[in-house]
């Protein structure tokens, strides 16, 4: 019985294979959506957990100064000769350019077993591993990618992560001009007898890495790209519901007589989940190939956003994990469930001999309209309520979803009470608006599902507009410099700084150290005093002798990242050089890290080690290209050395559009989803729809007037939509603004609005309700009035 | 699952026997009575016209004794077992398998051709026999659209296919509702007669709601509902 059940309720797929199709689309396109999100966020988390186990950072403790400064050598041989078992490890990166190399040098015959450093096979590898000019273990992507010059040579090796090198520390010593072990890794298990290593030593002992620090930093990028899954899932979840509602909708009468012909209703409903499972494990499938696709393209992106955003260095290749395709199938399955809970409750419910009502399902109750009203009203407070008194990123999200649920539920009413605002005069448009009342039940799903791609549109849109805007100003303000110099060694930058005085300007000195501060990574400058700094340094908030503290040694400034993460303020003092007192934030898009600027004598004092190989000169523009010239030529600097504003500043743009390259291709697809959900809906009414418009073409209307009703009522929906999403985006792009980016990303932007942008996307949105109407108002125009005669004889 | 045969009872009760039957609806606050204490015997062989105005309760007095809805008093004998008293999956076997319903809306299943849609409530109750869902086809002379969807149909070969439909697994009673209702007088005039001669062949009792006298006048019996009493049994 469950199979003739199952034969007879499935042939009405036969029948509507564009049904099938759309059912099958939305949930494709809605699994595929999700699981590539879920597919780049799961090898994103891979390789920072290579990049953590890497020499065994996650096993093993270390021992190092706790200003970040070298470990001294002669510590370490203390250490080694009273019996404890410690290995040196020099790290650093070389930079080039666009190029960087984060090298690790290791002592192979001190390293602990736990090190896991990739085996040397034959003995040319092990003799040329220590020996001059060294041997660089790479993965093969960082062996084809961008490399600084003058690099020994390179053997390929497994588990070592992109853009890093592990090398004897020989080597590293030579290529970082760093004698000194930047850390001592500790051996687990330590001779018996001896005292616990933190009292035979100075260093400060760290425990190892659980979760690395750009885990923690990226957290929030990928919890934002999830969300973004999310809501294309969501939006995906419209079309799949639309599609079995209105499935069932016409099957209703089939299911009346299936159980009029005494299938119990627990066989029908067996049948149909079935029915649904099977259609989406098929679609489920197509979704993660499509997923594995899409974001396999986007994969470069993200890469190259985590790399410029955070310095998280990850491949642009996307490995398939089993893992991922069973979660998405999983949740394929899910959102069908929830999807399809409704109709299957209204199966469940619907009573043997109630007459077939072709349209009950789109007659929500006047009950079903105030309930949804209500329940808007209740988000809407919610949303309110996380903006005003919550913290984080969850109550950040949060805040998001109740407004984008919210809005969605309260659509309905909204266009039920502007359209009880029209006066129509004449019979023809009364019925227009009537007619188009009674739709919006039926288009509310789709409707909504538009309203939440415009709505994410237009705040992301927004947001990134925002960013772009003080983006480029802070860029002008950052770079005020016309050339940016980079010498081979900081001996020849010191003399190119002596040889070029008289002919500038000024000369400013860039220098910088990589340390630590309140326990996270952080660099921190060293700055002349000059009216370049004085006159165009982007502070968000200062001491009114800032420039003077920072000159005479008294004072530091931070960046907006590490005020904001560990909350601090003016006066507060950084553990630098004895603790200094802050005197300055100023805004630092782009960076990752926490950023302190002292004068370059107080760095001096810090780091020592660490003298300038950087400057930037001072000089009238027009005299820039000459200058850059004579140092190529006179001075034999590469091309690569000398660079200018402009090209800085293209460098940098190329980093924020990189940035918001996925946001971006996401929002796009969301929106194309939006548009198969309308087109989805549209389909679903015009066939139950004959009924209504039958007897308007029986009494005067062509098929071409209703026809062009069709298609005007459906942009006009669009319209309205978007009038209504474009607050519920701007509240959006406030709260990604002013909450969202501030822990996603550590900078709060002030907020710009677009209107230009906005015009475009009510024209995209325009014509995606034109696109999806087209289809139902051709067949409309065009249809034979045989089938329009028919309804009459079919009318129950 | 039980099979069929469990619902055999003797033989020596009626094959349907409605006891004083009341059924009311709730209507503007009040309560509407549509059947009060209507009572009504058939026997196997047996055709009965069931008549009266619109209203009457013509068409639930048919659902009432289809277990398609129950009654709020009075017993409803199917082969002497009551199935008012069925939950909703018991009466759904006992029409599966001893039922045949015709509609005046013939609710074919628009997705499946004609073959399928004969076959269907037989292949529902397992009793399936093509050659008898051939024959059937052949004697109401659909066989030449068996591949043909329902909407391809004229009504009158709509309603023969829906005939078809309720003989296919040899229902011990058939219930039809205005079977001919839809259709002129002399496309309803031939498929009451295939009805009349087919429901004689396989020896089913048969139920028939009709606003006709005239067609009334070609079963049986003829009994006639008016304010919720049958009258002329």
């Amino acid at each position: 019985m469950l199979y003739a059940a199952l034969q007879s309720l499935s042939s009405h797929w036969r029948r509507h294979p564009g049904q099938l199709v759309m059912l099958a689309l939305g949930l494709a396109l809605a699994t595929a959506l999700w699981s590539g999100v879920q597919a780049i966020n799961a090898e994103a988390r891979a390789a920072y957990d290579r990049a953590a186990a890497t020499l065994g950072q996650d096993q093993l403790s270390r021992l190092e100064q706790s200003d970040g400064q070298p470990v001294p050598t002669a510590e370490f041989l203390a250490l080694r000769a009273a019996g404890y078992l410690v290995s040196p490890v020099i790290s650093g990166e070389l930079r080039e350019g666009g190029a960087r190399l984060r090298l690790l040098g290791i002592d192979p015959l001190t390293a602990p077993t736990e090190t896991q450093s990739p085996t040397l096979t034959g003995d040319t590898d092990i003799a040329d591993f220590f020996t001059a000019p060294g041997l660089l273990l790479v993965s093969q992507a960082t062996a084809d990618g961008d490399l600084p010059l003058g690099l020994p040579p390179l053997r390929i090796a497994e588990n070592v992560p992109p853009a890093a090198a592990i090398t004897d520390i020989s080597t590293a010593a030579r290529l970082l001009d760093q004698r000194d072990p930047s850390y001592l890794l500790i051996a687990p298990d330590q001779p018996f007898g001896l005292a616990p290593i933190t009292d035979a030593t100075n260093l400060t002992l760290r425990s190892p890495e659980v979760g690395s620090d750009i885990a923690r930093l990226t957290d929030s990028f990928h919890l934002n790209l999830t969300a973004f899954g999310l809501l294309s899932f969501g939006v995906g979840l419209f079309i799949v519901h639309a599609a079995i509602g209105l499935a069932f909708e016409q099957r209703r009468a089939t299911i009346r007589t299936l159980r009029a012909l005494g299938t119990p209703l627990r066989t029908i409903l067996l049948a149909l989940g079935l029915e649904l499972a099977a259609i989406a494990a098929l679609a489920g499938l197509i979704g993660i190939l499509l997923g594995y696709v899409i974001a396999a393209s986007l994969m470069p992106g993200v890469a190259g956003t985590l790399r410029g955003l955070y310095g998280a260095e990850i491949e642009g290749v996307l490995r398939f994990n089993p893992d991922w395709a069973i979660a998405a199938l999983a949740i394929t399955l899910l959102g069908t469930a929830v999807a399809a809970a409704q109709a299957m409750v209204r199966t469940a419910q619907m009573p043997l001999l109630a007459p077939a009502m072709p349209r009950a399902w789109a007659q929500a109750s006047g009950r079903a309209l105030r309930l949804q009203t209500l329940a808007a009203i209740a988000l809407f407070t919610l949303a309110a309520a996380l903006a005003v008194f919550g913290t984080g990123l969850y109550a950040a999200f949060a805040c998001l979803g109740a407004l984008l649920i919210g809005a969605a539920l309260a659509l309905p009413a909204v266009m039920t009470s502007l359209l009880s605002l029209v006066r129509p005069k004449g019979a023809f448009t009364e019925w227009i608006v009537a007619d188009t009342r009674q739709q919006i039940p039926g288009l509310s799903l789709a409707l909504m599902a538009l309203l939440l791609a415009l709505a994410a549109n237009i705040g992301v849109s927004t947001m990134v507009g925002s960013f772009r805007t003080t983006f480029l100003g802070w860029l002008d303000q950052r770079l005020a410099s016309e050339l940016y110099v980079t010498a081979a060694t900081p001996d020849e930058a010191e003399e190119l700084m002596q040889a070029l005085a008289p002919d500038v300007d000024a000369i400013l000195p860039i220098v910088s150290a990589p340390t630590r501060l309140f326990d996270r990574p952080a660099d921190v400058f060293g700055v002349v005093d000059h009216p370049t700094y004085r006159q165009a340094w982007p502070f968000l908030a200062a001491t009114q002798d800032a420039w003077d503290r920072v000159a005479n040694g008294t004072g530091i400034l931070v960046n907006e990242q590490l005020f904001r993460r560990e909350a601090l303020s003016l006066g507060d003092v950084v553990p630098l050089a004895d603790g200094l007192p802050i005197v300055g934030i100023y805004t630092d898009y782009g960076n990752p890290n926490g950023q302190a600027i002292v004068s370059l004598t107080r760095f001096a004092e810090t780091f020592p080690e660490d003298r300038p190989r950087r400057f930037a000169i001072r000089i009238a523009p027009e005299d820039t290209p000459a200058l850059a010239t004579r140092l190529r030529t006179e001075f034999g600097l590469p091309a690569d050395a000398v660079t200018n504003q402009a090209q800085v500043k293209a460098f940098s743009v190329d980093v924020f559009e990189q940035t918001f390259r996925v946001t971006g291709a996401l929002n796009v697809l969301t929106l194309g989803v939006a548009g198969i959900a309308l087109l989805t809906s549209l389909l679903t009414l015009a066939d139950l729809r004959l009924p209504q418009l039958a007897p308007i073409w029986a009494i005067g209307a062509s098929r071409a007037t209703l026809a062009k009703v069709e298609m005007a009522r459906s942009l006009a929906l669009a319209a309205i939509t978007f009038v209504f999403a474009l607050p519920v985006g701007l509240a959006l792009a406030w709260i990604l603004l002013a909450f969202v980016n501030v822990e996603a990303f550590g900078w709060r932007l002030p907020m710009q609005v677009f209107p230009a942008d906005w015009l475009l996307l009510l024209a995209l949105a325009l014509l995606a309700a034109g696109l999806a109407a087209l289809g139902p108002t051709l067949r409309l125009a065009r249809m034979p009035p045989a089938r329009l005669t028919q309804v009459f004889a079919q009318e129950r | 699952m039980p099979g069929p045969t469990c619902y055999i009872r003797p033989m020596t009760a009626s094959l349907l026997d409605l006891r004083n039957i009341r059924k009311t609806y709730p209507s503007d606050g009040k309560t509407l009575t549509i059947l009060d204490g209507v009572s009504l015997k058939l026997d196997a062989g047996e055709t009965v016209a069931l008549t009266g105005e619109s209203g009457s309760g013509k068409s639930t007095l048919l659902h009432l004794a289809g277990g398609l809805d129950q009654p709020d008093a009075g017993q409803v004998r199917l082969n002497g077992q009551d199935i008012g008293t069925l939950d909703d999956a018991a009466r759904a076997l006992v029409r599966r398998d001893r039922i045949g319903l015709i509609f005046q809306q013939f609710n074919l299943v628009p997705s499946l051709i004609i073959a399928a849609n004969i076959a269907l409530q037989a292949r529902l109750a397992g009793r399936h026999d093509a050659a008898f869902c051939a024959e059937l086809a052949a004697r109401l002379g659909l066989s030449e659209m068996l591949s043909r969807y329902p909407e391809q149909l004229s009504g009158g070969q709509q309603q023969r296919v829906a005939i078809a439909r309720a003989l296919a697994h040899r229902p011990a009673l058939i219930l039809a509702d205005e079977p001919t209702g839809n259709l002129d007088e002399e496309t309803g005039d031939a498929v009451l007669t295939l009805l009349l001669e087919l429901v004689t062949e396989t020896g089913a009792g048969l139920l028939m709601v009709t606003h006709s006298p005239r067609l009334a006048s070609r079963l049986s019996r003829h009994a006639n509902l008016s304010r919720g009493r049958l009258e002329g049994i």
